[in-house]
């Protein structure tokens, strides 16, 4: 497939200072009439670059909302205050010298998946519980490098597998929209800390719909960007050739300024794209008149809630209304890539969680007794259930005589997806789906039933199995006041036009999102 | 294709897991479930499809095989869960 990047038909603006109401949210900043952990990215941006607000001040106002609704919410595994709180001052520092970066002291989370030098990165499991990196991720050192302030670790399933963050080892996080609800998975914890404004943004990590699953549960922006796009040097490994790091966000424009952040190519990283990053904030707005916007002529996924369906539709139409086409699209394998991925994933998986050994770094036990016994051992009692399940599937189907009949035929399904969507993106430039089959279920629900906690990424997978960039953005609520997602996938590399329609679409849904009850 | 008790059994040596009695049973039946969905993919006709490992072309990349700085040791062996000298210490591996 080319990796060329395809022109972009819009003129690409400079973004000028003057957001959306810009001068009455910055009133009320200024004013103290709005919390400040109530701030976007871009807005404290201004803020901090006016001199109107120091990286401290805001980073303190966030600590203290963390220690506030963390109770209940549990979304960070660790938080880092007094590293966070040197960071910000050495930002107000560079800032006061006339320094500007997007991210020059705005705090952020990290999902804990991804390795900081010298902060514990668990992986939500006991197997890592200790492990304390020796280098940083490349996302992260960018980010480092940029001047953002890190608040913590957020909670995630253990090594990513899940939909709902209660696997993980340190206990579930919870959706600030209903506490008795998951925040979806696995970047669970990040998706609960942005809406629960205990950060500005954060990254996640999407193999499945890991971003936008948990981003639509928990009413903010998530973008899973095209394979290759990001670098995934010190992401902790679970399927290689589906994982990808990316941005969650209160906004569009957050997600753009920090995909633009984390973005490009890395010596580091042999699968990242050696194509140049297109400056995705001041490109949002366009003119998307006329665009042709493909939908899923068939999209009865089993268990596709119609309050989801309508709240998509009712996208679809604004869209219509905004001048764009609306285009029927066929995905004809699409329903085999929920049980393709489940070999391909666990497949890789099973082959990447083998360095858990008990020998270089990590939980050991058993030694006494032998190498035999530590490696089980350390491996039985250093995995949660559900990582196991997923090694016991990935080893079978990898394993001598089965390995045609699963792992080969899975990944000949996948030719098949990358084949399905060539063809749709030949009709149309974005296509529009949910993003899950539900909105956000009760804590408890799926845990016991592997496969319904599977479907809930019916939408997203085969996204990743085509190495695709999509968008999730919320689109409405349900009948229970739970935030609905859609999402906007695009062609390879066209991260900036699933952007521009996602800013188009969140600027004409205007919702009325107010914050979760807390 | 169904799985049984001795196919679980052989895929945990294999994957270097250990099951208690009740475990064993749960995952038996909970492998024998997914497989079974897994077996909707029989009806897609693969004959002739080329398998994707990757949905983006690869390459290989390569660079001169130079002497550059490296990690320093204490930092490798800082997470050691067992150390003797600047080496990771290991239980006894040939008899």
């Amino acid at each position: 497939m080319p990796l060329e990047e395809k022109e972009t038909p819009s003129e690409c603006r400079r973004s000028s200072s003057e957001g959306p109401a810009l001068s009455e949210w910055m009133r009320a900043a200024e004013a103290r009439l709005m919390e400040l952990w109530e701030l976007t990215i871009w807005q404290a941006r201004e803020l901090l670059q006016k001199g109107e607000l120091t990286s401290e001040e805001l980073t303190r106002a966030l600590l203290e909302r963390i220690s506030n609704v963390e109770p209940k919410i549990h979304a960070f595994i660790t938080i880092c205050g007094k590293e966070a709180l040197e960071q910000a001052r050495e930002a107000d520092r560079l800032l006061r010298e006339g320094k500007r970066s997007p991210l020059l002291g705005i705090p952020i989370a990290l999902k804990d998946v991804l390795c900081t030098k010298g902060t514990p990165t668990t992986c939500g499991s006991r197997i890592l519980e200790n492990f304390v990196p020796p280098f940083d991720a490349t996302v992260v050192r960018k980010l480092r490098e940029q001047g953002a302030v890190f608040l913590g670790k957020t909670n995630m399933d253990e090594f990513a597998m899940g939909s709902s963050t209660e696997h993980s080892a340190f206990g579930p996080t919870r959706n600030p929209w209903d506490l008795e609800r998951i925040p979806g998975g696995s970047s669970g914890g990040s998706a609960a800390a942005v809406a629960a404004h205990e950060c500005l943004g954060a990254l996640g990590s999407d193999t499945g719909g890991s971003i936008r699953q948990p981003a639509s549960c928990c009413g903010i922006v998530g973008l899973k960007p095209t394979y290759g796009r990001v670098s995934r040097f010190g992401l902790v490994a679970f399927a290689s050739s589906l994982d990808q790091i990316g941005p969650m966000t209160k906004d569009v424009r957050d997600c753009a300024i920090l995909l633009e952040a984390i973005s490009g190519h890395d010596t580091k990283d042999s699968t990242s794209i050696p194509v140049p990053v297109p400056p995705y904030e001041s490109c949002l707005e366009a003119d998307l008149r006329g665009m042709r916007v493909g939908y899923l002529e068939s999209s009865e996924a089993e268990g596709l809630d119609p309050e989801v369906k309508e709240a998509v539709k009712r996208s679809l139409e604004i869209m219509e209304g905004m001048g764009m086409e609306l285009i029927p699209v066929r995905l004809p394998h699409m329903a085999y890539a929920l049980p393709s991925y489940y070999l391909v994933a666990p497949a890789e998986a099973s082959s990447n969680l083998a360095r858990y050994d008990g020998v270089k770094y990590g939980l050991r036990c058993g030694e006494e007794e032998g190498l035999m016994e530590m490696y089980l051992c350390t491996r039985s009692l250093g995995f949660g259930p559900e990582v196991k399940r997923r090694i016991m599937l990935g080893t079978y189907a990898l394993s001598a005589g089965y390995y045609e009949a699963y792992y080969r035929k899975a990944c000949q399904i996948r030719t098949l997806l990358v084949r399905d969507f060539k063809e749709a993106f030949g009709k149309c430039e974005v296509i529009v789906s949910p993003t899950s089959p539900t909105t956000a279920f009760k804590l408890g629900e799926k845990l016991h039933d592997p496969i319904e906690m599977y479907l809930s990424d019916y939408f997203t997978i085969p996204v990743n199995m085509a190495g695709l960039p999509a968008i999730s953005i919320p689109c409405g609520f349900d009948s229970r006041g739970l935030p609905i997602g859609v999402q906007i996938i695009g062609d390879l590399l066209q991260e900036e036009r699933i952007l521009q329609v996602a800013y188009a679409l969140e600027r004409t849904l205007d919702l009325e999102k107010g914050s979760p009850p807390l | 294709m169904s799985i049984t008790r001795e196919d679980v059994e052989h895929v945990a040596r294999l994957a270097r897991l250990r099951f208690q009695e009740d475990e064993m049973e749960r995952m038996t039946k909970e492998l024998g479930s997914i497989l079974e969905y897994m077996e909707q993919l029989r009806e897609v006709d693969t004959t002739g499809v080329e398998p994707t490992t990757h949905a983006i072309e690869l390459f290989n990349v390569f660079r001169e095989d130079e002497v550059r700085p490296s990690m320093d040791v204490e930092e490798v062996l800082a997470n050691a869960p067992g150390r003797k000298g600047d080496t990771f210490r290991v239980p006894k591996i040939i008899e």
